[in-house]
Order: structure tokens, then sequence, then C-alpha cells
């Protein structure tokens, strides 16, 4: 990586240690980030390949599995204790160490200071601590995997009380005790950095940077630290309450009267269901963590890509806060079924109906965008236009779910499966993938290669439709969720060959990945040097920032902001866009 | 003019990705409408509710579906960039915005009232007076049916008395359990006539699901949950365990019979009584 220097006099020289290491600066922390995040993505996405060979072929029997893995594959065949341990770990570490730590920690660690025209985090230190929190808590969880009573089989939601009793199965002692450990810090990580991003883009924007001339994806980052910092604290605590639980003999989430194995366990005076709803009190909320920076740098990247601004700006910043309110009165509908009182159950599917509102808007939204556009249909432009197709069918499904009556039947099965993964997963990759072909230019100084990634664009595109539409129809078929071998059931069985497509598929997706991990690292050394600043024809402040931006980020002066970021084929103008840098009377206005 | 009325340039990416929003839209429409792999055969009376509600989100997200994947597709195959025009300037318009908003308001405003009347009548309805009632215990990794038997009365049960051949803790010597039936993985009801179910676990939460009677209900330890159904075609079903368990939990399941006839269900219960 190649630094520049330009203008800069104040700084000296740091050490290879102090400059990519333990680096205070935000660029180098946000990539530390990145790759760590993206590592993770390797372990998570590795283990879901081994689920969908077990559901494919469930009493296949493979020597080599045996021997490569002997304690998972006795005999060639897998145990039923690995694949519950495969599900929760690739759950937890989807959702955590990868989506909340590559959008939030990564793009919004590069991003906030270079768009809202800062030298750096309002905490540089406390952003540096926060990362190392966060590879601490991926060595705790990655480490999980290798405890020799297994990982820990609760799923990434951790049901009590069976990870509140150790006895409930193996996995649910050391493996439990190190998911929680991970978890916390994670969690702790976490408030670090909101606090911290909260912070700089309300105090730290460059003169003329108002609220409304912000760039979609720091709005976005904006709401996701508000909602990191009233959410992450809930699941710490209950985190902590279950740990006491295990350990300390309190009885938060056990009742009385639990037998495991024929031996009464002691405890008395908890309740299971006060789990649940401290989890998806943060969980709900932790769903848009993920989904809204998503929502944002789609937003961004698929307006400078149309060539065009992006359809009512002013809806796209209110939706998001709608959302973000409203995410945290809709955490019932993950309950419906759980044996909380019914009258909760309507008040919920009123709720989540109302949370699709705002969504709907930013759908139409993003579709008046490219209405009238004139698309540039690079890797970049081609996953943020990815992106909406992914979160429209992810997001419709939502609805059969959110009315309580319909997931009577759905709750629990593959329906779910689907849904969750194409609205907080899929949908969420596309705006990460596209972020990192438009971004990487700006960080690394070099381009990812083109080509390569469109190959990577089409494999994704076709492949997660191939894998995640069809779970739909499984799971209407009453397919449940985490089960490790659907021919058990007579009903299931006829729709067995589905599984095998959607694992086929899976290998095949998962391969296309590979092309990516392969065009990343190549172009980190190798890819084709940017010349340029504004290699996009962008309008957002980072891109008049020098290219890898130096220490400091604009060299001596501050940039200073005369207009929206969505100026991009304005009538009479020479270019067909206009950085926000480039003050208004220059500019013969409509 | 410069507002990007003309057409885009076709390139390969252009018909790629409206050639497969095209092919998604194809095949989503086949899947929903032809049915190949659909719902279990429906056995209960509620259940068909479950499923008209179904289809009416089914229709209303559909339409959704088709209209805006269509229209992303035909935005992408008609406005790429094609190297002489640029894109038409214009962000706002309240007017379109707000109707946009009321209707989506609107649409599932009525779903949710759709949704919840179909919901009240399951929750919220009254007990039926003459049902089957069997109480059912889950641990991991199986289902324990208690039935009462002929006096129509729960024996007595308690966790101390829990052994290996006794998973519930029945008291054998409570008068009212002599007629008791205790019955593993394997459940019997009438058909035509409701059913009470009350669930209790004795361990970790488990799922109580009946795919083809549109029933799933979690069964939590330390508190007992009452959901009922009515079959109304006999057979042969399966019981599945919705909610993970553990490492068993694939297969927790029971055999679920719906016999043709009371006098055919009370002929089984007399049977496993005499077996107990």
């Amino acid at each position: 990586m190649s630094e520049s220097h330009t203008g800069e006099h104040v700084h000296h020289e740091l050490g290879f240690w102090r400059k990519y290491v333990f680096s205070t600066d935000h660029k180098i922390i946000g990539i530390q980030y990145l790759i760590t995040a993206m590592s993770m993505a390797v372990v998570g996405g590795t283990l879901s390949m081994l689920m969908r060979y077990q559901l494919a072929w469930p009493s296949m029997i493979s020597p080599t599995l045996g021997k490569l893995m002997p304690d998972a594959f006795a005999g060639g065949v897998m145990k039923p204790e690995f694949y519950v341990s495969l599900v929760t770990m690739h759950g937890t570490i989807m959702v955590f160490f990868l989506f909340t730590a590559v959008l939030t920690g990564g793009f919004g660690n590069f991003l906030i200071p270079l768009q809202i025209g800062a030298r750096d985090m309002a905490f540089p230190f406390l952003n540096a601590l926060s990362y190392w929190v966060f590879l601490l808590s991926c060595i705790v969880i990655f480490s999980a995997l290798f405890v020799t009573t297994g990982a820990p089989l609760g799923g990434w939601t951790s049901y009590a009380p069976l990870s509140a009793i150790p006895a409930a199965g193996p996995g649910q002692g050391t493996g439990v005790t190190l998911w929680i450990t991970a978890i916390a810090l994670f969690t702790a990580s976490g408030l670090m950095g909101g606090l911290n991003y909260i912070t700089t883009i309300l105090t730290m924007r460059t003169r003329g940077m108002s609220m409304m001339r912000l760039p979609l994806t720091q709005w976005s980052l904006l709401i996701t630290a508000i909602l990191a910092l009233l959410a992450f604290p809930v699941l710490l605590a209950a985190g902590i309450l279950l740990m006491f639980d295990r350990m300390g003999g309190t009885s938060f989430f056990v009742p009385a009267g639990i037998i495991m194995n024929q031996m009464p366990i002691e405890h008395s005076g908890g309740h299971p269901l006060l789990w649940q709803h401290l989890f998806w009190f943060f969980g709900h909320p932790e769903v848009y963590i993920v989904v809204l920076p998503a929502m944002g740098m789609a937003s961004d990247i698929l307006s400078t890509f149309c060539r065009k601004p992006i359809f009512s700006y002013r809806m796209m910043v209110y939706s998001m806060i709608a959302i973000a309110v409203l995410s945290f009165v809709v955490w019932g509908h993950h309950m419906f079924v759980s044996g909380m009182n019914p009258f909760l159950g309507s008040v919920f599917t009123l709720t989540t109906l109302l949370i699709a509102v705002p969504s709907a808007i930013k759908t139409f939204n993003w579709l008046g965008t490219v209405w009238g556009a004139r698309i540039r249909f690079t890797a970049a432009g081609l996953f943020a236009i990815g992106f909406v197709s992914m979160f429209v069918s992810g997001g419709l499904s939502g609805i059969f779910l959110g009315t309580s009556a319909a997931d009577i039947q759905l709750q629990d099965t593959y329906f779910v499966v689907a849904h969750f993964h194409l609205v907080m997963a899929i949908a969420p990759l596309f705006a990460a993938f596209g972020g990192l072909y438009f971004w990487f230019p700006k960080m690394f100084g070099r381009f990812m290669n083109e080509t390569l990634g469109r190959i990577h664009f089409w494999l994704t595109f076709i492949g997660v439709y191939c894998v995640f539409f069809p779970m739909h129809i499984i799971g209407i078929g009453g397919q449940m969720r985490r089960i490790y071998d659907p021919t058990q059931y007579m009903f299931l069985v006829p729709q067995q060959p589905v599984n095998v497509f959607i694992s086929i598929a899976a290998f095949i997706l998962g391969a296309g990945q590979l092309i990516f991990l392969f065009n990343f690292l190549f172009s980190i050394f190798a890819g084709k040097r940017v010349l340029e600043r504004n290699p996009w024809h962008a309008t957002t402040l980072e891109w008049t920032a020098p290219t890898p931006p130096g220490h400091g980020n604009f060299g001596e002066e501050l940039p200073v902001v005369y207009r929206w970021p969505f100026d991009y084929s304005v009538p009479g103008e020479k270019e067909d866009f206009i950085p926000q840098t480039v003050p208004a009377t220059v500019v013969a206005k409509q | 003019m410069a507002d990007g009325s003309g057409p885009g340039r076709v390139t390969l990416s252009v018909v790629g990705l409206a050639g497969l929003l095209l092919v998604l839209i194809i095949a989503s429409l086949y899947l929903f409408i032809a049915q190949p792999f659909w719902f279990p055969p429906l056995a209960s009376e509620h259940g068909g509710r479950i499923d008209s509600l179904f289809g009416t989100v089914l229709v209303v997200s559909g339409i959704a579906f088709v209209l805006v994947q269509g229209a992303l597709g035909l935005f992408v195959a008609r406005y790429g960039a094609n190297g002489n025009e640029r894109a038409a300037y214009w962000h706002d318009n309240p007017k379109v915005e707000a109707i946009l908003l009321i209707t989506t308001a609107v649409i599932l405003t009525v779903l949710v009232f759709m949704g919840q009347r179909v919901w009240a009548s399951i929750y919220f309805a009254d007990q039926p007076q003459n049902a089957t009632i069997i109480q059912i215990t889950g641990e991991q990794f199986f289902w324990n049916f208690h039935y009462p038997g002929a006096d129509g009365q729960f024996g007595r049960t308690d966790t101390k008395l829990i052994t290996s051949t006794n998973n519930i803790g029945l008291d054998r010597n409570d008068p009212v359990a002599k007629d008791d039936v205790v019955s593993v993985g394997i459940m019997h009801v009438p058909i035509g006539k409701p059913v009470r179910v009350r669930l209790r676990s004795k361990d970790v939460i488990h799922s109580f699901f009946l795919p083809n009677f549109r029933l799933k209900q979690d069964a939590v330890p330390g508190m007992g949950i009452e959901v009922w159904f009515t079959p109304t075609r006999a057979g042969q079903y399966e019981v599945a365990c919705a909610e993970l368990c553990g490492l068993g939990h694939y297969r927790m399941k029971a055999a679920l019979t719906v016999d043709e006839s009371e006098e055919a269900f009370n002929a089984w219960l007399k049977m496993a009584a005499e077996q107990q």
C-alpha cells in the first residue's frame, strides 16, 4: 500500500507496526475490520458448505471426511451434534462477526471521517481499542470450534434452558461459555464503536456539511450506531445473566422442576421466555444494524452508477429513522408460538406490518432512482441493483411471517431461513460487495479487476437465488430448521431432491466467492493503479481526498461543502456530476 | 434531449440482468402457482383458514414481487448508459410519494385485520367443551402422550416419581390414575372432535408441530400451554419437534393416527390401557 502525504506537514513518519498494525488511523482500522470479518466469513461460509453437504446426502458415508475430521465424522458419517454446532457457529459468525463487523466496523470506520470531511474519528484510541476487542472476540468464538466436548449447539439465538444447563448437550458446557464470552466482548467492542460513530458524525462534520447534506451512507451509519448503543447492552446483560445461571447458581431463565436425563436440576423461579424477550429485544434491532448500513451504501452506489440523484432523499432519511424506531417494538414476532400471551401476537403483527411501510417506501425510491437513469453496469453498480432485488425478495416473505396466524405454520421452517437469509444476509452481502468494488480504489489505490468482479456478480446473483428461493418451497412443505436429517420424516422425503439442488447451487455459489477472494487479495498488490482522486466520477467528499488518503485524509485544508451529495446529471452542466465541494454560485441552477 | 429518454445501449450486463430478473419472475410464478411442492395435505378445521390467509398474502405479495422485480428488469433493459445522453434530473415527487405511502399502509392494514381475524378465531375462541384432552410432555428427544382414560380424569404426576420407565412421573397409586394411558411416541385422536392439547416440557424448549394440522406450539419448561384443533381427515400423520432442543432434535418425532371414529379411538385407548 502506498502512502500519500499530499500537503501533510504536521505528522511525523510512523514505524510499520504503529502505522499498519497498532494504528489509530480510522482507515487502517476500517481495513483491519474488513479483513478480519472477511476471514470470519471464510470460516462461516465453510461451515455452511458442510451443512449443505449433510442436508443433501444425510446418510452418505465419506471415508475422506472421516479421516479429515474423525471427531465430527465418526465412521465417515457426520454426527448430529456436529451438525447443530455447525448451525450455531455459522449463524453466530455470520450475524455478528461478518455482517455487523464488516458494515459498521469496516465501512463505517473507513467512510465516516472521509465522507463528513473530518481528519479522523472523535476518539481514535477508543476506535483502535474497539477493533482489538473485536479481534479478541473473533479468536474466542473461533476457539469454540476446537473444544473437545464440542462447539455450542443451541443455535445463534441460544435459547434457555438449552443454553443455561451445561448437561443439556455436548457443547453446552465450555462451548456455550466461550459463546457468551465472545458475544460479551463483541458487544463491548460494538458499544465503543457506536459511541465513536455518533460523536464523530454529530460533532465533526466539516463546514457546510449540514445533516441534510450527508450521504445516505452516513445517515445509515449514524442511525445504526444509535441502534447499537441501545440494543447491544441488552444482549450483554442477558449474556451475563445467562452466565450467572450457568455458573453462579442463579435462576433467571431456568424454572423449577426440570429433569434432565432423569436427573433433577437445581433451579427455581426463572422463566425461559425472559431470555427470548431479552434476546429479541436486541435481536430485531440487530437485523437493522445489519440492514440499514447496507441500505445507505446501496443507495449511494446506486445513485452514482445510475448517474442520477437518489429519489426522495428526505423520505430515505425519514424512512430509516422510522425503521430504527419501530425496530424496538417488533421483537415479539419471533415469538408468536413461544407461549407468549396471544394478545401480544396481535400487537406485534400490527407493529411488524407497520415497519414494512418505510421499507416499501425505500424500495419505491430505489426504483425511482433507476427510472430514467443512465446506468453504468460496473461490478459495484450491478451489486447495488442486485441489492434491491434481494431486499424485495426477502422483504416480501416477511409479510407472511409477520402475520401471526400464517406464521403458526411457517415458524421455524425453511421459509424463515429463506426470508432472513435474503433480507438480512444476502441483501447486505450485495451491498458490502458493491461497497468493496466501489471503495477499494480509495482504500488501496488500485482497482479490483472489473471482469472478475462481473463474473463474481453473475455467479453470486444466480447462486443465491438458486440456493435461497427454493427454501421457501421446502419451508411451505414443512421442513424444519436446524434438523440434521430431513429424510427422517416421511412427509419431507418427497421434497429431498430440492435439498440436493440447493446444495449443489450452494457449492457453486461458494466456489464463486473464491473468485472474489482472489480478486481482492491479488488487486491489493497488483491491481490496476488508480491515477485520479475520483475514478467513478462521484460527488461525495472521500473522492476529493488523495488516493489513498494520507494520515489526516484531506491534506492541509479540510474540504468545504456547498451542496447535497446527489448532483448527478444536472442539466446544463459540463460534467454529469458535481462534487459536494463545488460552490453553488459556480453552477447556474435550473 | 439529455433526459434519459432514448434507449440504453444493449450490453451483456443489460441482457443478463434483465433476463435473469425475467427468469426469476417466471420461475417463482411456476413454483407458487403450479405448486410442484406445497403444504402437507390439510387435516384440521382451522387449518383451512390459515391456508386461505396464506393464499391472500401470497396474491398481494406476489403482485408486488412481480411488479417490483419486473420494473427493475425493465429499467435495467431501458436505462443503460448509451454514451450520448444524460440521466433525467428529478429527485422528488411528494404527490407520488404520498400516494405510494398511503397505498402501502392501507394494503398492509387490511392484511393485519384479515390476519388477526384468523388469529383470534384460533386463540381467542372459547375452549370446546366436548374435547378429547391430552397432556403432552416433551423431553430430549421424544414426546409423551398422557390420556386420562375412561374416567376423564388425569392421575397425579410428580417429578419425584420420574424413572426411566415412568417418564412423566405418574402416581400409579392415585385411584384416578388407574385407567390413565401414557404413550411414548404414539398419539391417537378421533376424527371430527376437538382435541385439547396441554403442552409441557421436562427439560428444554420443544415445539409441538403437526404439519398437516397447521398447528405449532412451543412446549416450555415451567409453563403449561393449551392449544386445540379439530382433525378432519382420518389417517396417519407425523408429529415433529420444531424448536432446536439438542443433538437429537431431528429425530424427536411421533406418529399421529386420526381414528375414523370415536369407537376406533376408544378401542385403541382400551388396548393401550391394558398394556400399561
